[in-house]
């Protein structure tokens, strides 16, 4: 497992989070101008989980980013120029103005699913992007985020459970920045550590320092890997601390200052800086160079957003376009396995249940039931029993409704 | 050739698109080794195999989100609700998730959401209802709602080749009481086309689902009294054949509509809307609704008798419209 970075690696995650951290500068200033449509959330002292966890993916992975993580978008290919568009509500934005925030996707080719507001709700749709990943035969993860407080919601427990029952291959970072607007996590979760919260699905839950970019990485990098490696979701909880309110309009003074103090000498960026000065991996030159690298492409960006086109009054007919897809979209899977695989009669099966230790509870027998691969009878001469990767699962409600 | 009924054409069309297209992938509860729990998917498990019959969780939000996400990398799945009320479980996935993608950002969601809806079955409030309208009201879902076997089963064809979101609305007292000789070629009928189930002169009635087979044995009754009302099925609520409807009533100048579900906010709303709008001066008298009243439905079967419209309803409204 390649759990070391080059120093050139080394040198990009501090690009991103820099880039991260003053690409949102940029947003707060011209919200201050009256120029940002809808809600900023401020990913200030989270920039580490958004980088470093995006930056353990593969070409061809998916991501699905909440609204504090830009930083994730731009590890993952979005443009400044296009964060901007989208943020000003620009004619040109990757959702031609119809959404704002980093409410913005691409399915064709960097793989990235638009978050809704609603909390949770990514984590059975990515469940369904691993599973669906997997069922074309392509080796990839799906990534999505969630917050302290979104880790409360229904639809975070039945996507974490459906994605363990299903071994699906999905990495689940929660952000725990203590505060879920004004709430905070110890009002929301009677747990000291969210990433317990895997263990009712039987899930590893790993926890990590979410300001230490290096120590996210490697944490989502393994967690990447096992799941790539078909042995199901893995939670990982990065204990962070959100420096902002819950969006722009919050001063959120129901913070303790001491609390904000005490994260406020963990920055992982000020942190990162002293590590790369400390290894020795760049110089106050190189350091220079990024830094001024950085504020030439905002200035680029912000230019091009600025000069970019509002959208302009609309009939109502107009309005209403694109609300259905009627042939503008041409639905195509990328298969990496042979169909015929899935076509009977290759696809048969013996369709029943086997339930190895009849769900007594002191019994010591493995708590697998198995999903019978061999073809039934009819058919057996001309299918062959297949083994598939995901032969077992574990037990579910539907083991105990077995009939046969 | 035995004819097919209602639910085995469902389980054709579904059969027939999986051995069409392996893209198309079912989810659902118990739809897997038990085959649904009204057999809507018996035997699919043992030919397609257990990757693309999947037996899930009771686990709504897990069922329709993931259908989602499967649809985003290309596949075309059809998730069941083992009755269509347990739908409002996964709202959020449908109206919210679903509904908005492809508006919001471009991204079309090709699934299915199917299920039995409907009362008459003394089955109660929570597993008789008719929650299309939820839906019907939500841009970005297509709604479906079959009365015959050769709909149900082309119907459901088509909502499988659908770029879009389509809920589709099983009406479960039709499962087995209606049948036909089906075509033995493949064959589909498109979504947002009305069909004239029968001719008439004297009065347009508009309906779907279930309601369909009682607003026909109503016409049969009248034209015992020489009154030949003309009945359309919608058979998709959305996209809503305006069209047909429009052109019945400027033929017959009266209008009735008939449907299962409650009456405030129901279909028969919208269609009076827009009948008032686009062809007021071709009505001769009021239009008149036959709905459940305002309530949910309750489960003995005295109570669900009176709760659900039937032929004798429909054909008194009818005569009194007639001679209005």
């Amino acid at each position: 497992m390649q759990l070391t970075l080059t120093r050139e690696q080394q040198l990009e995650l501090y690009y991103f989070m820099r880039l991260n951290r003053a690409l949102e500068e940029r947003l707060d200033r011209l919200a201050r101008q009256g120029k940002i449509v809808g809600g900023l959330y401020s990913s200030l002292g989270q920039e580490a989980i958004s980088v470093g966890s995006a930056y353990a993916l593969e070409p061809g992975d998916w991501i699905a980013p909440m609204v504090r993580n830009i930083g994730s978008l731009l590890v993952r290919g979005y443009s400044a120029r296009e964060i901007f568009t989208q943020n000003m509500g620009r004619a040109n934005s990757p959702t031609n103005a119809r959404d704002n925030a980093s409410h913005l996707g691409d399915l064709s080719v960097r793989h990235v699913v638009s978050p809704i507001s609603m909390l949770g709700d990514l984590i059975p749709v990515m469940t369904g992007v691993a599973m669906g990943a997997r069922f074309l035969g392509q080796k990839r993860v799906a990534m999505t985020w969630i917050g302290d407080g979104g880790s409360s919601t229904g639809a975070f427990h039945e996507g974490l459970n459906f994605a363990a029952v299903q071994r699906a291959p999905l990495v689940l970072v929660l952000e725990n920045n203590q505060w879920a607007y004004s709430t905070p996590v110890a009002r929301q979760v009677p747990l000291r550590d969210l990433a317990d919260r895997a263990r009712a699905y039987g899930v590893p839950g790993a926890i990590v320092d979410g300001n230490d970019v290096l120590a996210v990485y490697r944490a989502a990098k393994q967690a990447v890997d096992q799941a790539r490696a078909g042995h199901g979701p893995v939670l990982i909880e990065a204990k962070t601390m959100r420096m902002r309110g819950h969006a722009q309009h919050d001063p959120a003074e129901y913070v303790p200052k001491k609390m904000m103090e005490y994260w406020k000498a963990r920055d992982p960026i000020a942190r990162y800086e002293r590590a790369l000065t400390v290894g020795k991996l760049w110089s106050a030159a190189d350091k220079k160079q990024i830094d001024a690298r950085i504020e030439r492409e905002l200035d680029e960006a912000v230019e091009f957003a600025e000069s970019s086109p509002l959208p302009g009054a609309k009939e109502a007919g107009e309005i209403e376009s694109g609300v259905y897809c009627e042939g503008c979209h041409e639905i195509a899977p990328e298969w990496q396995r042979a169909k015929e695989e899935l076509l009977p009669p290759k696809s048969a099966v013996a369709a029943r249940w086997v339930v190895n230790d009849f769900g007594a509870f002191e019994e010591h027998a493995p708590r697998d039931i198995v999903m019978q691969t061999a073809a039934p009878k009819a058919a057996a001469k001309r299918a062959p029993a297949r083994r598939t990767a995901h032969a077992k699962v574990t037990k579910s409600s539907k083991a105990r409704k077995a009939r046969g | 050739m035995a004819q097919t009924t209602y639910l085995e054409a469902i389980r054709q069309a579904l059969d027939e698109e999986m051995a069409r297209d392996p893209s198309v992938v079912l989810l659902g509860e118990d739809i897997g080794v038990y085959g649904g729990a009204f057999g809507a998917t018996q035997g699919l498990l043992a030919r397609y195999g257990w990757e693309r019959v999947v037996d899930t969780p009771i686990s709504e939000t897990a069922i329709v989100g993931a259908a989602i996400g499967m649809s985003y990398t290309g596949l075309r799945p059809v998730a069941e609700m083992q009755f269509m009320d347990f739908i409002a479980c996964c709202f959020e996935q449908l109206a919210n998730f679903a509904a908005k993608s492809h508006y919001r950002w471009g991204a079309p969601v090709p699934i299915v959401v199917r299920g039995p809806s409907g009362g008459g079955v003394h089955a109660g409030p929570f597993h008789s209802a008719n929650p299309e309208m939820y839906f019907v009201h939500t841009p970005g879902l297509k709604v479906v709602c079959p009365a015959t076997a050769y709909d149900a089963k082309g119907l459901l064809k088509s909502a499988i080749r659908d770029n879009n979101p389509v809920l589709f609305f099983e009406h479960k007292f039709l499962y087995r009481r209606v049948k036909e000789d089906l075509p033995a070629e493949d064959y589909s009928v498109p979504l947002g086309q009305a069909a004239v189930r029968r001719a008439g002169r004297d009065l347009t009635i508009v309906s779907y689902a279930a309601m369909v087979q009682a607003s026909l044995e109503a016409a049969a009754s009248l034209a015992d009294d020489g009154i030949e009302a003309e009945v359309l099925d919608l058979r998709t609520l959305v996209p809503l054949d305006r069209e047909t409807i429009l052109a019945s009533v400027r033929k017959t100048n009266k209008l009735l509509v008939v449907h299962e579900d409650t009456r405030t906010g129901g279909m028969a709303g919208e269609i009076a809307a827009l009948v008032c709008s686009e062809a007021f001066d071709d009505l001769d008298g009021p239009i008149v609704r036959v709905t459940a009243p305002d309530a949910p439905v309750p489960s003995a079967p005295a109570l669900e008798e009176g709760f659900l419209p039937n032929a004798a309803g429909i054909a008194d409204a009818a005569r009194r419209l007639a001679q209005a």
